[in-house]
């Protein structure tokens, strides 16, 4: 295997049209091994965009080990590339890219980014979270979500926003009833205001789809599998999650009740067993 | 294809510096006036006012013969939905710049005033004196892809005959174009509509990216669903796919607005889901 592997990263680096780049990416990404990362990861800066869609295809495909890296490449200053990055993360929906996610759906400039990091927040994986932290994310994806569906200015973050927080609603329906009642509300009010009739369409079919109890699995792909992080892992996303917080204070002047501090404590307790 | 890059900083721009811009010495800041006021959809009276003035502009010209700033004021003119610009862009129609009866055509159809089809019929069959070719290849005559597509929207059914033999040009997007109005002039009139449909799906295989691309307008704007999944499949962005499913999307919730959803609805939103 690794023998063909190095072909098809050969056949990648050696590309010299458009098109055969395009095709020798997408035939890395089937091979859906991880060794396949790196070249992946370096197709997002080619400025090709078939090959970055098909780079993306793969590294969603490979999912968890290519977090890492692709976090490292958000740190860098190719904007095309970083916006693939968080296109790829957001469709991981790899917990470590949480808070990039949130600062990406409320403020990234292009849409492109503000619209996948908006349905990325919704799928992420939930399941990985350690219980208290899960609620604070929830809470924080709830809240960044219901921002977006009502103030992005442009219809298609509005409209992924909402298929964000139909999934969200979905995932916290026996933890949070009274959070899935405050979405279900807030459709009804953005159904009232919105003028974008696709927008309002897909409040309804989101509604819908909520009111249905066998739609809970729906288009969202099932994945049981146990969260590889680390502790170490978790207390960055903690920080993260407390830095952004902290920020939003500075803004709002406002009191959180959020437990943050024994949260630290419990986390390192419950990780390190 | 983002909006990133129309982004500059405009803070230093007023509605009333624009409106004086246009009108003063500089060439280059009357064009850019003109592009800022429709950019940002300025309908103020005084706005519509100096934009039809500058449609008969001498001043600014190219060495090709050109006039920048007619075919600019005649792109903001269709943005800022005032049929009181009609008369003067159906008079654009004869000038000799090939652009600025592109650009004509275009806000013609955007203002959706059938009084200007005649002056279209006669365009598309080059019976306007004056009007020269474009400067570059293919050399066109006349723009006639956007004259088509405005023929198409407003209704110009007596315009069908000529359109159709536009389906065999040799320049694909003038083919597009025709199957796009022909679909709009024939729709539910007769049983052939969807093959024009149906030609411009085949279109969405195209080799050509620039005209992939344009078939997805072309079928967004048209609204024909049997190319839902088509468009989904199209190697093109996903935000231009995106844009061509919300026309399926929104021809499927005419004309209750979402009351309720039909099947074909439902199934567009299901595409464009996995496309965000």
């Amino acid at each position: 295997m690794p023998d063909s592997l190095n072909t098809l990263i050969r056949a990648v680096e050696d590309a010299n049209s458009s098109a055969l780049l395009q095709e020798a990416v997408k035939n890395l990404a089937a091979t859906r091994l991880e060794g396949a990362i790196p070249t992946l990861i370096a197709a997002l800066s080619y400025n090709n965009p078939g090959a970055a869609v098909a780079a993306v295809d793969g590294l969603i495909q490979i999912g968890e080990p290519a977090v890492p890296s692709l976090l490292e490449l958000l740190d860098m200053h190719n904007y095309t590339a970083r916006s693939w990055a968080i296109r790829t993360l957001a469709g991981i929906g790899d917990p470590r890219a949480l808070v990039t996610l949130l600062g990406a759906a409320t403020a990234d400039f292009a849409l492109s980014v503000r619209r996948a990091a908006a349905k990325g927040l919704g799928m992420m994986k939930w399941h990985w979270f350690p219980e208290d932290l899960l609620e604070i994310a929830q809470a924080e994806a709830m809240e960044a979500l219901l921002f977006v569906a009502q103030e992005d200015e442009e219809w298609v973050v509005r409209y992924s926003a909402i298929v964000g927080l139909q999934f969200l609603a979905n995932a916290i329906t026996v933890s949070h009833p009274d959070w899935r009642s405050q979405i279900l509300s807030n459709f009804e009010q953005i159904a009232a205001k919105e003028e974008s009739w696709p927008v309002r369409a897909r409040v309804l079919m989101a509604q819908q789809e909520l009111q249905t109890a066998t739609a809970t699995t729906q288009t969202q792909h099932i994945d049981n599998s146990p969260s590889p992080l680390s502790s170490m892992d978790w207390q960055k996303i903690m920080e993260e999650l407390y830095g952004r917080k902290g920020q939003e204070r500075l803004v709002f002047a406002e009191g959180d009740p959020r437990r943050y501090e024994q949260l630290a404590v419990a986390i390192a307790q419950n990780t390190d067993e | 294809m983002e909006n990133a890059a129309n982004i500059q900083d405009d803070n230093q721009l007023t509605v009333e510096q624009a409106i004086a811009n246009l009108q003063g010495e500089d060439l280059g800041l009357r064009v850019y006036a003109a592009w800022w006021l429709g950019r940002f959809r300025v309908d103020a009276p005084e706005a519509i006012d100096v934009l039809i003035t500058a449609l008969e502009d001498e001043d600014d010209r190219t060495n090709a013969g050109g006039y920048p700033l007619r075919r600019n004021a005649a792109r903001a003119l269709g943005k800022l939905g005032e049929k009181r610009a009609v008369p003067a862009l159906i008079k654009a129609l004869e000038c000799s710049d090939f652009y600025v009866r592109e650009a004509a055509a275009q806000s013609l159809e955007m203002l959706g005033d059938s009084s200007s089809i005649p002056r279209l019929i006669e365009l598309l069959n080059d019976q306007i004196p004056g009007t020269l070719p474009a400067p570059e290849p293919p050399q066109l005559t006349q723009p006639f892809d956007a004259i088509i597509e405005a023929l198409g929207t407003l209704g110009a059914s007596n315009a069908i005959p000529v359109i159709q033999g536009f389906l065999d040009h040799p320049v694909p997007r003038i083919q597009y174009a025709a199957a796009r109005a022909m679909y709009q002039l024939t729709y539910q009139a007769t049983e052939v509509y969807n093959q024009y449909g149906d030609r411009l799906v085949q279109a969405l295989a195209n080799a050509d990216l620039q005209l992939r691309r344009a078939v997805l307008s072309d079928l967004g704007a048209i609204g024909y669903l049997p190319a839902a999944q088509a468009i989904a499949d199209t190697l093109a962005e996903n935000s231009l796919k995106l844009i061509s499913l919300k026309g399926l999307l929104e021809k499927q919730l005419q004309p209750t607005a979402p009351q309720e959803l039909s099947p074909g609805a439902i199934k567009v939103m299901q595409l464009m889901d996995a496309l965000l």
